[in-house]
């Protein structure tokens, strides 16, 4: 439709795909947003407690240290997850239906034994968040990326009954892209937010 | 008409087209179906709508403070009741109406036509931000009307707003409107900024997306860095007053200037995210109302982006009477002037445009040239607040309120209101009235000017703000009194414009596509435009589409029409990319956005309620997500995957 009668000349975008990963995919562009958002909480937050702490001369104040081993044991198991969560996005945006099922089941299991460990921690964080503002700092930060942790394992397990109970197109694999990529932001969030609370208090 | 504008007129299989698009991109009428809608223009006309509904909400309280202070000693309101209009007032200007009109509002409506596609990215996620949105506006006036409006101030300072100073819910009212109006802006930010990065007519490179659109990306951007920083310290707040965190609470470790950095943090930034749309609007208007391209694109452009960054690193000048390290000061100080180079280059571009273009003086253009009046005053007394020992003698002063509401109303309403003539024509299909409109615009100058130019003064004779009442001796009153009148004038100029608007609706003057011969994409199609925006999808060739367009622009075609489905084009170049497919109309945002409120309000009572609520909002979330069959077997048939 236009002002003249010749027909317009046009763009044929008919052949463009439909199924596109990376920074092509919309999804993974929603992803981005929501990690900038949640990447800039943590680091307001991390800035926090350490805004606090320079208000007090012993760090932890009144508490004792927070007991190492469980935020190890879950940094350790988080930082192997990697491994096979990028063997999971690859075969995700090779369109690997059989291996991508068997990914998400073995993530599935790890994010569920990460939230287990994490249950554990918090009684060795050895302080109160109604106790003073150093507890109220860490049990907050640790609540946060709690939060995040187990709404990935919620994501990873709905995705998995996903790929086994609904029709399988292009999209379903995108999603399961996008979701090893938010795995990564919480390995991230993860290192920051251990050292801050298990090392912070031994280092400063 | 220019090549790419589309014309009424097409043949029968044009026609059956056209109808079979409509027939796909509508969404349904009737009450149940208002809750289904995902079209962009839709949830844009409802956020402007809410959020004129709280301007002139806020706008009544202002009036209800203005009588109270007319005269000395006087007892119209109580002094409790004052507090919780101050605050509201404020809050209402700030967060239920400045945000959301000035970003969401606009940007929803207006940047998925400027960038030439058919709806905004995420639509069911565009409709959940408006309902929540909605929620959290009802909560503070539903506050407010059973008498317990929070009463802490816009900011909400501790120790204050502290569980030792405010029991009740007052102040919980207020931290989780926040949470509300912070998570509906986020949404919408992350929607424009991949809308405008991925979504553009094939052709718009990055340096011919228009001003506009690159104010809205800015401010996006703006929203995405500055709100985490007010959710955290209003969720902080809610805790100290809720599980006993001690945060703020400076026996326990905690402390109250805490609270004012995370605050200001988001605060100041704040201040540009509702003015840069206003300079974007500026921009868009004095072009096209000078007949000629803007001068200084790019020195704009690095203008807007210059402002956003410096923006980030201010706050402190709002605490300087908090006895801050004086080095620390200093720096705050430099800074704060600095962004008057940034904000200069912009106001020499615009003289430059209008002094070598044919200026039209239309109402959009009065509002455009009030803006440079009024904001450049509020600018000008910003440089010496910027100065440590002045910003002390006038903190906490009437000085300070007429600073700001220099700045944001300059800054923010008359652009506004100068974006509503442009507008209009486009999303009503008719010009309101044009001599109403001088009528409207010469009634709120003068009357602005009239109510805050004397608290200029009363602030240099020491009135301090936020006092329900003064003493006969006080040398305040008249000029008290005078600028009561002004409200008076503002108040009959927004009437016309209401009475306008409502006028236009039937009898305003038909638009046409074009009424102004303007540049960018939106004029292209019809006023208003169509369910799916474009007939034919345009491509671009310039950085004015409609001027820069050839005699035969190419048009986009291969777009699978039996569905929502959209081109995506890449970031650069705007070189087609793939295809993507929007969903329909749907319940879940409503349904999402219920659940949410149930649980955000919840928390202002219990924190025992805070599992079972948040797996509700799980549930929606589920529903939401969950593949439906038939969409995905249609386009497992047709996918293409990358090569």
């Amino acid at each position: 439709m236009g002002t003249i009668n010749q027909p317009r000349p046009v763009l044929d975008v008919s052949r463009t795909p439909t199924v596109v990963f990376g920074h092509r995919s919309v999804i993974w562009w929603g992803q981005f947003g929501l990690m900038l958002i949640e990447g800039t909480m943590f680091a307001i937050f991390i800035a926090t407690y350490f805004f606090l702490r320079t208000r007090d001369t012993d760090w932890p104040p009144g508490f004792s240290l927070p007991a190492l081993k469980w935020g190890t044991i879950n940094l350790s198991i988080l930082i192997l997850s990697a491994i096979p969560n990028q063997w999971l996005k690859k075969k995700s945006e090779e369109g690997q239906l059989g291996a991508v099922r068997i990914g998400l089941i073995a993530m599935s299991l790890i994010a569920i034994v990460n939230c287990a460990i994490r249950a554990l921690e918090f009684p060795s964080l050895n302080c109160v968040w109604d106790g003073n503002a150093y507890g109220s700092a860490t049990w907050t930060l640790i609540g946060f990326h709690t939060f995040h942790l187990v709404t990935d394992m919620l994501d990873t397990v709905i995705l998995t009954l996903v790929m086994f109970f609904t029709p399988i197109e292009g999209r379903r694999f995108e999603d399961v892209s996008v979701n090893s990529v938010y795995w990564y932001f919480i390995i991230l969030t993860w290192i920051a937010t251990y050292l801050v609370i298990y090392w912070a208090p031994r280092w400063l | 008409m220019t090549p790419l504008e589309q014309s009424g007129t097409a043949t029968a299989v044009e026609t059956s087209r056209l109808e079979k698009l409509e027939r796909i991109w509508r969404d349904p009428s009737g009450f149940w179906g208002w809750f289904t809608h995902v079209n962009h223009r839709s949830i844009g006309k409802r956020y402007m709508v809410t959020a004129f509904a709280f301007f002139l909400a806020g706008g009544v309280l202002a009036a209800l403070m203005r009588i109270q202070l007319a005269r000395p000693e006087n007892h119209f309101l109580s002094p409790d009741l004052y507090n919780q209009i101050f605050t509201v007032h404020g809050s209402t200007m700030m967060f239920l109406f400045a945000v959301p009109m000035m970003f969401e509002a606009l940007a929803v409506y207006l940047v998925p036509l400027m960038v030439g596609n058919r709806n905004i990215c995420f639509p069911r996620l565009n409709a959940y931000s408006y309902y929540v949105y909605l929620v959290g506006g009802l909560l503070l006036y539903s506050g407010l009307f059973t008498n317990t409006g929070p009463d802490v101030g816009w900011f909400a300072y501790v120790p204050l707003s502290g569980p030792d100073f405010t029991p009740g819910k007052r102040a919980d009212i207020w931290a989780q409107m926040i949470t509300f109006t912070e998570l509906s802006a986020l949404a919408v930010a992350v929607e424009v900024v991949i809308t405008a990065f991925k979504m553009r007519a094939p052709g718009m490179s990055l340096n011919r997306i228009p001003i506009f659109v690159w104010g809205m990306v800015i401010v996006a951007f703006m929203v995405i860095f500055a709100m985490p920083a007010v959710m955290l310290s209003s969720t902080m707040l809610l805790m100290d007053r809720t599980v006993n965190t001690h945060f703020f609470n400076q026996a326990e470790g905690g402390d109250p200037i805490l609270y004012q950095h995370l605050f200001w943090f988001f605060g100041h930034p704040e201040v540009y995210i509702i003015f840069i749309p206003g300079t974007a609007i500026v921009s868009t208007i004095i072009s096209t109302f000078s007949r000629r391209r803007i001068f200084g694109y790019t020195a704009i452009l690095l203008a807007m982006v210059a402002t956003a960054f410096v923006g980030f690193g201010l706050w402190v000048h709002h605490m300087f009477a908090t006895g801050l390290p004086q080095m620390g000061q200093s720096f705050f100080t430099a800074a704060s002037l600095m962004v008057v180079i940034a904000t200069g280059t912009q106001v020499f571009c615009w003289l430059v445009t209008l002094w070598t273009g044919k200026v039209i003086l239309k109402p959009p253009m009065l509002f455009a040239l009030a803006f440079f009046f009024v904001f450049i005053m509020g600018g000008l007394t910003g440089v010496l607040m910027a100065s440590v020992p002045v910003d002390l003698q006038i903190h906490d002063t009437f000085f300070i309120v007429a600073h700001f509401h220099y700045v944001l109303i300059g800054g923010a309403v008359f652009p506004l209101f100068g974006a509503l003539y442009y507008w209009m024509p486009k999303i009503t299909g008719r010009l309101l009235n044009e001599a109403a409109g001088k009528w409207h615009f010469w009634l709120f100058f003068i009357g602005f000017n009239m109510t805050f130019f004397p608290m200029h003064i009363l602030g240099l004779r020491g009135m301090p703000r936020r006092v329900y009442t003064y003493p006969t001796s006080m040398p305040w009153g008249n000029l008290n009194f005078l600028a009561t009148l002004g409200v008076v004038l503002m108040t009959a100029a927004v009437l016309i414009f209401i009475a306008n608007f409502f006028w236009h609706l039937k009898r305003g003057e038909i638009a046409g596509n074009n009424p102004w011969g303007a540049s960018t994409l939106e004029w292209a199609t019809t006023s208003p435009p169509p369910v799916y925006n474009f007939a034919e999808l345009p491509t671009v060739n310039g950085r004015d589409a409609l001027w820069d367009a050839l005699p035969n622009q190419p048009i986009v075609e291969g777009l699978e029409e039996d569905c929502r489905q959209v081109l995506m084009t890449k970031v650069m170049d705007a070189d087609p990319d793939c295809r993507h497919e929007f969903p329909g109309p749907s319940p879940v945002p409503i349904l999402a956005a219920i659940a949410t409120s149930i649980f955000f309000i919840s928390t202002i009572f219990t924190a025992k309620l805070f599992f079972p609520t948040i797996i509700l909002v799980g549930i929606t979330l589920l529903i939401w997500y969950w593949p439906k069959r038939q969409p995905s077997l249609r386009r497992k048939e047709r996918e293409i995957w990358e090569q």
